[in-house]
C-alpha cells in the first residue's frame, strides 16, 4: 500500500486499486515491489470479468460481510509474507494476499469474497486493484509462504476490504492503466458518496460541517487521533476549524485510504484541494446506495428529503433573500439549505451563487473563509430586482398621504375650472385656494367620481388617482381639515368663486374631452403638491427648530443662574 | 548552537520542543525554566488587559554568555520560549518578531483541529515543518 499510496497521494482511488493491484502482482511474480515493475507487462488478471458497476460493488456488502468471516487467517499470514516482501506494511497487500492464499481452485470464492466486504465506495476502488493483482498473484505463484501472523484484525479488514476490490471490476483493471495514476484522486463513486455523507451530517451542502460534528463522525472510523488530527490538518486548508464540502471529501477520502493502508501524505494532494474538488463536483450526483460503515442515516432518505424542502424552500427562499442576508453562520447554513438544488448542480450553482453572494455581501465575520464560488451577478441581479420595486410604492403612499388633500382638490378644480370656461390659474399659489373653496362645495362623492375621471387622462393621474383613492379614506378627516383651514382662509376670496364652483359640477361630463387642459391642470397639480409638501416639510422644521429654541434658552437661563451664584464667590 | 523553540501552556509544561541541532536539549530545558520566571514577571508587569502584538511579544528575556531567550506569550497565556544563539548577530528584533508571530498563527491553526485537545503535546506535521523552515532560516 504505502508504494502505491505514497505514489499516489490520497486514498484508494480506482488507479491506485490498480496499482496496489499490480503491485501485488509484481510481487507475486517475484518483481521488486516498486512502482517501476508494475510498468512492465504483467500478466492480466484472470479473475473473471466483473461488473465494473458502481452498483455491483456497493451492492454486495452483505455478501461480503458474511464472506469475510471465511477468509482464512492463512492469508493472513501470506499476506505477512508478501509485506515482509515488500518491506512495508501494506494493508491493501494483505487483503490482496488473502485472496490469493485462498484455495486457488476456487477463483470465484475469491471474487465472491471481496465482494462480500462491505466499505465505501472507495474501497470499491480499491477492490478494483486489488483484484488484478490477486489474480495475477493467483495465476503466478500459488504462495504458502511463512506467515508471521502479525496482521490480527487489521489485515482481516484489510482484507475484506481488498476481497471486495476483487471481486469488483477486474476489467477496469486496464483502463486503470490508462486512468490517471492517482490514488488520491476522487472518482465520481466516491464524491457522491461522500456528498451524501456530508449530507448527513450537515443538510446544507453549501455551509461548514463544524469542528466537534466532524470530529465525531471521523472518530468513528477507528483511526487513531493523531492520524485523524493530521487528515484534519491535510483537509482543513483554510484552518477555519469547519469543513466544507470540498474539505470534507478531501478528509474522508484521506480516512479513506488511511483505512486501506495508504500513508498519509505530508501534504494534501493537489487532487484533493478544494478548488480541484469545487470545480470537479460540478457532476450530478448518482443516488447510490451506499453501505456506510459510518453514518447512521440513509442518504437516500435523505436526499429525498432534502430534496422537498430544498424544493419547497427554494421558492420561498428567494423572495426572502434581502431579510436572509444577516445573521450568524447558522443562519446562513440554514439560508443555504434551503437554497441548493439538489437536484440538478445548475441549479445548485445557480443557487450557490445566489446564497454566496448573498453571504458575501452580508460580510459575515463568522464566515472566515472566502467561498470560491462564481460571480456574484446573479445574486446582484436579484437584488437590483428587488431593490428597486420596493422603494416606489412608499414614495407614493406618502405622496399620496401628504397631498391626497391637494390632489383631490386640485383635480377637481381644475376640471371644473375647465369645465366652467375658468382661466387656468397662472401661478400655483393660486389655484390652491379657489380649488380649496371649490373642493367646500362638491360633496366627497362627487370628488370620487372626479378623480376617478382625472386618472383616465394620463399617467399622473393615475397614479394620483391611486394615491387620492388609496388616501382618501384615511385622509378624509384630514381634508375635512383642510379644507375647514382652507374654509377660513380663502372664503373672503373665494365667495365670488364659490358660485362658480356650485355650477361647476353640473359640468362634469365635459371634463374628458379637454386633454390640454388636463396636461395643464397636471402641471399645476404637480407644481402645486409639490410646493405643498416642501411647506409641511418646512413647517415641520420650523416647529422643531422653535423648540430646539426653547431648550437652549432654558440652558441659557440655568447656567446664567449658575454663574450668578458663582460670582460674589470670585468677587470676593 | 543553534536556535530552540519552545511552547508552553499557562501550567508551564513544555507543549513543544524543537532545536536544531538536537542535542543539548536539557540544557534548554533548563534555560526556559528559568526565564519562565521572567516570563511571569512580565506578564504580571504588564497589568492590564491589552491585546496587543507588542504586549505579547516580551522580547529579549534575558542574555546570557551563551546564548539570548526571547520570550512571547498569547492571549491565553500559552507562552512561546526562543533560544538563539548570541553570536548569531545577524537576528534582528524584527526578526524574533515575525518568527514568533509565525509560531502563534501556526499554533492557532492548532487549535482549530477539533482532534486537538489544548494540553496535549503538539504533533502537528504542519506545525513542525513550519518550525523546522523558520529555524533554518535562523542558522
Amino acid at each position: 500500500t504505502e508504494v502505491c499510496g505514497a505514489k499516489r497521494v490520497g486514498y484508494f482511488g480506482p488507479a491506485q486499486f490498480y496499482i496496489a493491484l499490480k503491485l501485488i502482482a509484481a510481487a507475486q511474480s517475484g518483481f521488486p515491489v516498486r512502482i517501476e515493475s508494475i510498468k512492465n507487462e504483467l500478466p492480466l488478471p484472470r479473475f473473471t470479468a466483473l461488473k465494473n458497476d458502481s452498483e455491483v460493488r456497493y451492492g454486495t456488502p452483505a455478501e461480503l460481510h458474511g464472506v469475510k468471516f471465511q477468509v482464512p487467517h492463512a492469508t493472513l499470514e501470506k499476506i505477512s509474507y508478501k509485506r515482509t516482501d515488500e518491506g512495508d506494511k501494506q494493508e491493501p497487500e494483505s487483503p490482496l494476499m488473502s485472496p490469493i492464499c485462498s484455495p486457488p481452485a476456487s477463483p470465484s470464492t475469491y471474487q465472491r469474497i471481496p465482494l462480500s466486504y462491505g466499505y465505501g465506495k472507495s474501497r470499491s476502488g480499491l477492490e478494483q486493484q486489488h483484484g488484478a493483482p490477486y489474480e495475477v498473484r493467483h495465476s503466478t505463484h500459488q504462495q504458502d509462504g511463512p506467515l508471521s501472523g502479525n496482521y490480527g484484525a487489521k489485515p482481516a479488514l484489510a482484507c475484506s476490504t481488498v476481497n471486495r476490490s476483487l471481486s469488483v471490476e477486474r476489467e477496469q483493471q486496464d483502463s486503470s492503466a490508462h486512468y490517471s495514476d492517482d490514488p488520491w484522486r476522487i472518482t465520481e463513486e466516491q464524491r457522491d458518496y461522500y456528498i451524501n455523507q456530508f449530507r448527513s451530517l450537515q443538510p446544507d451542502l453549501k455551509s461548514f460541517i463544524s469542528g466537534s460534528v466532524a470530529k465525531n463522525f471521523f472518530t468513528k472510523s477507528k483511526l487513531p487521533i493523531p492520524e485523524l488530527s493530521h487528515i484534519w490538518e491535510l483537509s482543513d486548508v483554510d484552518c477555519d476549524g469547519a469543513l466544507t464540502l470540498p474539505e470534507f471529501c478531501a478528509a474522508f477520502h484521506l480516512v479513506v485510504a488511511r483505512k486501506n493502508g495508504y500513508q498519509l501524505p505530508e501534504t494534501l494532494p493537489e487532487t484533493l484541494l478544494p478548488e480541484y474538488l469545487q470545480a470537479a463536483s460540478l457532476k450530478p450526483m448518482h443516488d447510490c446506495a451506499l453501505f456506510d460503515s459510518y453514518s447512521e442515516s440513509l442518504p437516500g432518505g435523505q436526499q429525498t428529503r432534502d430534496f422537498s424542502r430544498t424544493e419547497v424552500r427554494r421558492s420561498e427562499e428567494v423572495p426572502d433573500k434581502p431579510a436572509m442576508l444577516q445573521d450568524g453562520k447558522k443562519d446562513d447554513k440554514q439560508a443555504l439549505t434551503v437554497s441548493t438544488a439538489l437536484k440538478t448542480i445548475p441549479k445548485e450553482f445557480q443557487h450557490l451563487t445566489v446564497k454566496t453572494a448573498a453571504q458575501e455581501s452580508n460580510v459575515l465575520k463568522a464566515r472566515p473563509r472566502s467561498r470560491s464560488y462564481s460571480s456574484t451577478s446573479i445574486e446582484d441581479a436579484m437584488k437590483k430586482g428587488e431593490e428597486p420595486p420596493t422603494p416606489p410604492p412608499r414614495p407614493q403612499k406618502s405622496h399620496s398621504r401628504a397631498s391626497s388633500l391637494d390632489l383631490n382638490k386640485i383635480f377637481q378644480q381644475n376640471t371644473q375650472a375647465v369645465r366652467s370656461g375658468w382661466l387656468p390659474p397662472p401661478p400655483p399659489a393660486l389655484p390652491p385656494r379657489p380649488s380649496v373653496s371649490q373642493t367646500e362645495q362638491p360633496s366627497e362623492v362627487e370628488l370620487h367620481p372626479q378623480m376617478n375621471r382625472v386618472p383616465s387622462q394620463a399617467e399622473e393621474n393615475s397614479s394620483a388617482k391611486k394615491e387620492v383613492v388609496l388616501a382618501q379614506p384615511p385622509s378624509k378627516p384630514a381634508r375635512r381639515k383642510l379644507r375647514t383651514e382652507a374654509q377660513g382662509l380663502e372664503t373672503p376670496e373665494l365667495s365670488p368663486t364659490i358660485n362658480v364652483t356650485s355650477s361647476v359640477p353640473a359640468v362634469k361630463p365635459h371634463l374628458p374631452v379637454q386633454k390640454q387642459s388636463s396636461k395643464q391642470k397636471r402641471a399645476i397639480q404637480t407644481a402645486i403638491r409639490k410646493n405643498k409638501e416642501a411647506n409641511a416639510v418646512l413647517a415641520r422644521l420650523n416647529s422643531e427648530l422653535q423648540q430646539q429654541l426653547k431648550e437652549v434658552h432654558k440652558e441659557r437661563i440655568a447656567l446664567e443662574t449658575q454663574l450668578e451664584q458663582l460670582r460674589p464667590v470670585t468677587v470676593l | 548552537s543553534e536556535p530552540v523553540s519552545f511552547v508552553l501552556p499557562p501550567q508551564n509544561y513544555p507543549l513543544y520542543i524543537r532545536s536544531i541541532p538536537t542535542e543539548n536539549e536539557l540544557k534548554f530545558h533548563y534555560t526556559v525554566h528559568t526565564s519562565l520566571d521572567v516570563v511571569d514577571e512580565k506578564i504580571s508587569a504588564m497589568g492590564k488587559a491589552l491585546v496587543d502584538q507588542r504586549e505579547l511579544y516580551l522580547g529579549l528575556l534575558y542574555p546570557t554568555e551563551d546564548y539570548k531567550v526571547y520570550g512571547y506569550v498569547t492571549n491565553s497565556k500559552v507562552k512561546f520560549v526562543m533560544v538563539v544563539d548570541s553570536s548569531n548577530t545577524a537576528l534582528r528584533d524584527n526578526e524574533i518578531r515575525s518568527m514568533f508571530r509565525k509560531l502563534h498563527n501556526s499554533y492557532t491553526d492548532i487549535m482549530c483541529n477539533p482532534f486537538y485537545n489544548p494540553g496535549d503535546r503538539i504533533q502537528s506535521r504542519a506545525f513542525d515543518n513550519m518550525v523546522n523552515s523558520m529555524m533554518m532560516q535562523v542558522c
